[in-house]
């Protein structure tokens, strides 16, 4: 007792000598959902990524303006002599948690390990032939052809260690039918700027400053305590009432409150993700409408209708409080291939709408059911109501199915909607990520994202083109096409830009992440 | 007796293959769980492997002996969300849950007893006019004031609800009636709207009490992990065990006031009261004592019914419990977790069902003949 | 929701017992009614608000639930102030810009046709299985009363929601937001059934034994006549009592089920519904969104739960002094 009174003085002592210094700070921090796994090659997964960054790292990393800078490479090229090669360069004197040294033969398991079968981060290297490492830093990629945008596939695949992976048999990734957990599911050891020190699931875990860490300037930030809180109105209660410091996913109604509260701060600033619908526009009927023979989706005009029945500053306004850039191009402002006249959208004009429905052959309209997620974007539900009531202003009867995204997500790639909401992040802020999930129809490694049953081999081809495609003007010149015809088509149907929000006590500064993947690192105290 | 206890078991071992039943029905028909372990572009062929491999392409009563036989080993496989046994999740999980519905538990029991013992003795009598007008004023006025002098609402509903337990003191039938009459407002609200209530009020307004989590935990031994040995994990079990408790709190109080009304006017009560002893051990001594084996049996059961209860209160306080596991992974499709608790909670009904029965069968010998009849 | 009577007046299903109603009059429960000034009010709360939701599409000033009528611009509306369009809404509007007022009419429209329907389910089957298990004995008895036992110690929340998890599972994509009305009321209805079953069964053992069973069994009526005709007057009284109890419950149920997100569509919400919605505005200051709804469903939870209440008291004889 004596003892454990003293070590608390000890410990109180010290930490207002450290607090004076400003060097001991612990950050708690609060979002809605907690890292599905500590595997950093498992779960393709924002929420995944944005904790591993913590503790694992990658070769190159992105800047806010979206290029690409230097992590754990040091440089990367083409081979001079072989366009189908990439050369690293590696970081020298980086060490894991556990002290042993970081070389290319990580790398070279790491990236074999990720492209493994059980890899949900397969499908970003699936152009991958071979990896090998030429000298103790330096690693060369082999590709089945030119690809040269290869290395902004490399933002979210981490790094582990050799010797401990192949001391833990970790050489595939979980096998759910294998019966038994993998040691990485709960246990890691990276380079990163943290050390993971405990962890419950969905509860709490607790990441240590790592002192060995390569960077020159150390993070601010000593301790992070990461909490995972559901519950939307718990997590803005926890911060309100103190007990927690840094709020990631903040409800929109909820940012004046906390910007009025005193000693708190809300930082906002667009995401790199395009809220969406989509549709079913080939020929076949819809499953749920009334129209039975055929499929008034088809219709262009009928398009044409939607896109004038939607009031996106209306929804920007009530909807999101002011939280959104509405968009009239299905592409966030930081992706290459972006511009203001493609970002243009029509007023909404109801008259038309109702006269082109008519026109088609649709005067009372028709009825079908739109597919919304209710946990996953912001105010995704409500969006989608608010569509229900514009298009239902036209005479399009919408029901309105809204379920967790878990739910929602296999209707889309299992071909089962109609009708859908969806948001689109773009990891590689190029135009090509976007068409080949929801443009190029669907087949193989394309079109995953794309039950719209929109298919034209030349659109196709256009864009299979993009990835090896070196010369840049050519390029950019095919994007423009292929964007011109999305638009024309009215393929997608865009309604903005979500803004986020970061809630915190106001003696500490985060700004917002275009990725929503923010560091902890880049937490600075002080006003 | 053997035979009893036998037929029992049987019972019971039909009712868990029922059970296990439907939870392989959802394992069957909850969304295609393949679709939640593989990429987004994982082919088709990649797919079909996994499902032979999983043994999903098996016949419906072969799955279903595959799915018996490893959950009477107490082996669920791996969670579809988490990636880590299923077992080993909840079992994680369970302290959080047992701690919280054990204080709810006894919270109900106490209060509810003390309650329903209250009210059945003053609440036979309606209360004079006078009284609820005094009783009425006194409540009102001082929170009035309280509220007009500019103190706020939190004040002034703080001195109501103190006076108005005071009123236990000096206007006793009052008070039962009033305290029936909230006991049904507190039935009529939704478990999630109290608890955000006290959220609200609790943590954020008065900065009093923790609103989610269990604070500071300590490590007994093998993993059970306690909040009773902090001060921020007894903080913290406050709210939730408060808001978790009031409802059974409510059938416990009306369940003895029940009772104890028909207690009091048996005819040996009577006969008691005749003979002149003190009213206090007629109540106390003769009375209570007849109406606690209907209560412990009721409390026993629900119990079970608390630690499934504590599904809605662990979502609202963000209580790393079972119950906020099972939410997660119904929104997830985590088909394993799902079917898993769902038997883990059958499991415990079954168990204190039998030995409900079992103490009946010993305590009661009027059973003995019927094996069971109907209890409460 | 209009099939099922309000509590005090059960007159439909008098015509095949004329004796018994007969003798529920004369009782004193009519006298005890008219002496107890928080029946008498609750009833007519609990009446009010029954028919204000009956003759909602007449009442109330909007259309909530045709979304082509709504104003977006209109919506976060205080109550009593002018909104954009210049429409001054009485209790506000919501996140749609829906009237709160008539919001509430139609959702507790939708919240008591589950409750009705879903206590209705739950009595019928409770009831049959109840006189069956009763009058029958034996195994029957054994199993249905075992599968009560089960069922009533799991909680009708969990219960409810398994049956909507398999449902949703089994009904295709496209039809599930027009079957989640039904998914529900049936999803409530059988997590409710076991306590009359109990009850009943109860009754009629008790029942089965008296004289006046015996003789019409000599006389040959058939067994199921036996059970509706004589047994089942005999215990209307207890299912009356919970099937108010349970009515409440059922409103109550739909809540709770709508806040963890499986319920009706929130294009056509319920209280429970628009209680979650409002629920995300507690802390933004737009607190008429959620005060008001959960004022609607507290008064109705509450009314019908005290009209249980005194009806218990009422038909119990051993309270009568």
């Amino acid at each position: 007792m004596k003892i454990q009174r003293f070590a608390g003085l000890a410990a109180l002592l010290a930490s207002t000598l450290m607090a004076s210094s400003a060097m001991a700070e612990t950050l708690r921090w609060a979002r809605a959902s907690d890292a599905l796994t500590l595997d950093p090659h498992s779960q393709n997964q924002g929420v995944t990524h944005n904790f591993a960054h913590h503790i694992y790292e990658t070769l190159v990393d992105r800047a806010v303006d979206g290029s690409l800078t230097p992590r754990l490479a040091t440089e990367w090229y083409v081979k001079e002599d072989d366009p189908n090669v990439w050369v690293f360069k590696l970081r020298h004197d980086v060490k894991f948690h556990d002290g042993a040294d970081f070389t290319a033969e990580d790398v070279v398991f790491s990236l074999d390990r990720a492209r493994s079968e059980n890899s949900n981060m397969r499908q970003l290297h699936s152009a991958i032939a071979s990896v090998a490492a030429v000298d103790d830093h330096t690693v060369e990629v082999t590709m089945t052809g030119p690809s040269p945008l290869y290395p902004n596939n490399l933002t979210n695949t981490f790094v582990m260690d050799k010797g401990w992976s192949e001391a833990h048999s970790l050489q595939s990734v979980q096998d759910y039918a294998a019966g038994e957990d993998n040691y990485a599911v709960r246990n890691a050891n990276g380079t990163g700027p943290y050390i993971l020190e405990s962890r419950e699931v969905d509860v709490r875990s607790v990441l240590k400053r790592n002192e060995a860490h390569w960077a020159e300037t150390k993070p601010q930030v000593t301790e992070i305590i990461y909490l995972p809180i559901a519950e939307n109105a718990t997590r803005i209660a926890a911060l309100l009432s103190g007990e927690v410091d840094l709020v990631q996913d903040v409800p929109v109604q909820d940012i004046e409150r906390l910007k009025n509260t005193a000693g708190l701060k809300v930082e906002t600033g667009p995401e790199n993700r395009i809220i969406y619908f989509g549709y079913r526009m080939d020929d076949k009927p819809l499953k749920s409408s009334n129209v039975a023979d055929k499929n008034p989706i088809a219709d262009p005009r009928v398009r044409e209708a939607m896109h004038l029945a939607i009031d996106r500053e209306a929804i920007k306004r009530v909807v999101m409080r002011g939280n959104s850039l509405p968009a009239g191009v299905a592409m966030p402002p930081f992706v290459h291939g972006w511009t203001p006249e493609l970002d243009a959208f029509p007023a909404p004009d109801p008259e038309r709408a109702k006269a082109l429905l008519a026109e088609a052959g649709y005067p009372d309209g028709f009825s079908v059911t739109l597919d919304t997620p209710n946990n996953r974007y912001v105010n995704d539900e409500a969006i989608s109501q608010a569509v229900v009531g514009m298009l239902g202003r036209i005479g399009i009867k919408v029901t309105l199915a809204s379920r967790p995204v878990a739910q929602h997500s296999p209707l889309i790639t299992g071909d089962n909607t109609d009708f859908y909401l969806l948001g689109w992040g773009v990891p590689t802020f190029d135009s090509a990520y976007i068409f080949n999930d929801l443009i190029h129809s669907r087949n193989g490694h394309f079109g995953a994202y794309n039950p719209s049953g929109y298919a034209d081999p030349a659109l196709d081809a256009k864009i299979e083109g993009l990835a090896t495609e070196i010369d840049v003007e050519k390029r950019d010149a095919d994007i423009a096409e292929i964007w011109a015809q999305v638009q024309r088509d009215r393929v997608l149907l865009p309604i903005h830009n979500q803004l986020l929000a970061y809630a915190m006590k106001d003696n500490l500064t985060l700004a917002v992440h275009p990725e929503n993947q923010p560091l902890m690192t880049m937490v600075t105290y002080g006003q | 007796m053997l035979a009893f206890i036998l037929r029992r078991l049987l019972q019971s071992l039909i009712v868990m293959l029922a059970v296990a039943f439907i939870a392989f029905l959802m394992f069957r028909f909850v969304g295609d769980p393949v679709e939640g372990m593989m990429g987004v572009d994982a082919r088709l062929a990649d797919r079909e492997a996994l499902r032979d491999r999983l043994g999903l392409n098996d016949p419906f009563y072969m799955q279903f002996w595959t799915f018996v036989k490893n959950a009477a080993r107490g082996e669920f496989g791996i969670s579809y969300r988490l990636q880590q046994p299923v077992t080993q999740l909840i079992l994680s999980r369970l302290p959080a849950t047992i701690e919280l519905a054990v204080v709810s538990a006894s919270l109900a029991l106490i209060v509810g007893v003390t309650l329903g013992v209250f009210t059945a003795i003053h609440g036979r009598l309606p209360p004079s006019s006078r009284e609820t007008l005094t009783a009425l004023a006194a409540i009102i006025l001082p929170a009035l004031a309280l509220w007009f002098l500019g103190r706020g609402l939190l004040w002034s509903f703080g001195a109501a609800a103190l006076i108005f337990v005071s009123t236990a003191f000096w206007a006793k039938s009052f008070f039962s009636q009033a305290v029936m009459a909230v006991s049904l407002v507190g039935v009529s609200l939704p478990t999630f709207l109290i608890g955000i209530g006290l959220i609200f009020v609790f943590a954020v307004e008065l900065k009093l009490l923790p609103s989610f989590g269990r604070g500071q935990t300590v490590e007994l031994w093998k993993g059970w992990s306690t909040g009773f040995l902090t001060k921020s994990g007894l903080l913290s079990l406050i709210l939730p065990a408060v808001t978790l408790s009031l409802f059974q709190m409510t059938l416990i109080m009306r369940l003895v006031r029940a009772e104890m009304q028909e207690v009091l006017r048996s005819d040996y009560i009577r006969f008691a009261r005749a003979r002149g002893l003190p009213e206090s051990t007629i109540n106390f001594r003769h009375a209570l004592k007849n109406t606690m084996v209907p209560v412990i049996t009721i409390t026993g059961l629900q119990l079970g019914s608390i630690i499934a209860f504590a599904i809605i209160t662990e979502t609202v306080f963000n209580w790393p419990g079972v119950g906020s596991l099972f939410v997660n992974s119904v929104q997830a499709v985590d088909v394993p977790v799902m079917a898993a608790y769902l038997l883990f909670v059958a499991l415990v009904f079954v168990v204190i069902n039998l030995i409900v029965d079992l103490l009946y069968y010993l305590v009661d010998p009027r059973l003995r003949v019927d094996g069971r009849s109907g209890r409460a | 929701m209009t099939e099922a009577p309000p509590p005090e007046a059960p007159v439909e299903a008098a015509a095949p017992a004329r004796g018994f109603w007969a003798r529920f009059w004369d009782s004193d429960v009519f006298w005890s009614y008219r002496h107890n000034p928080v029946a008498v009010v609750s009833s007519l709360v609990a009446l009010t608000l029954i028919l204000a939701a009956v003759f909602a599409p007449w009442i109330a000033p909007h259309d909530p639930f045709n979304p082509a009528t709504l104003q977006l611009m209109d919506g976060f509306t205080p109550p009593g102030e002018a909104a954009m369009s210049g429409t001054v809404y009485r209790f506000g509007t919501d996140d749609q810009g829906r009237d709160l007022l008539s919001t509430i009419l139609y959702g507790s429209r939708v919240s008591l046709f589950v409750g009705f329907a879903a206590t209705l389910f739950s009595m019928t089957l409770g009831v049959s299985l109840g006189l069956f298990a009763g009058y029958r004995g034996g195994l029957a008895d054994t199993i249905i009363m075992r599968v009560a036992d089960v069922q009533l110690s799991f909680p009708a929340i969990l219960i409810a929601l398994l049956i909507f998890g398999v449902a949703q599972g089994v009904i295709p994509p496209n039809k599930q937001e027009s079957m989640a009305i039904w998914v529900l009321i049936l999803a409530i209805g059988l997590a409710n059934w076991a306590q009359f079953a109990r009850t009943v069964r109860g009754a009629a053992m008790v029942e089965r034994q008296k004289d006046y069973v015996s003789a019409a069994r000599i006389m040959g009526v058939p067994g199921p006549a036996i059970a509706f005709k004589h047994v089942l007057p005999n215990v209307l009284g207890p299912v009356l009592v919970i099937a108010t109890i349970s009515l409440a419950l059922a409103i109550i149920e739909e809540a709770t089920l709508s806040y963890l997100g499986v319920g009706v569509p929130p294009t056509q919400p319920s209280l429970g519904t628009l209680i979650r919605i409002g629920q995300r505005f507690l802390f933004s200051g737009e607190w008429w969104i959620l005060f008001f709804p959960a004022l609607m469903l507290i008064l109705l939870a509450l009314s019908v739960n005290l009209l249980g209440d005194w009806l218990r008291d009422a038909l119990n004889p051993k309270l009568r002094q």
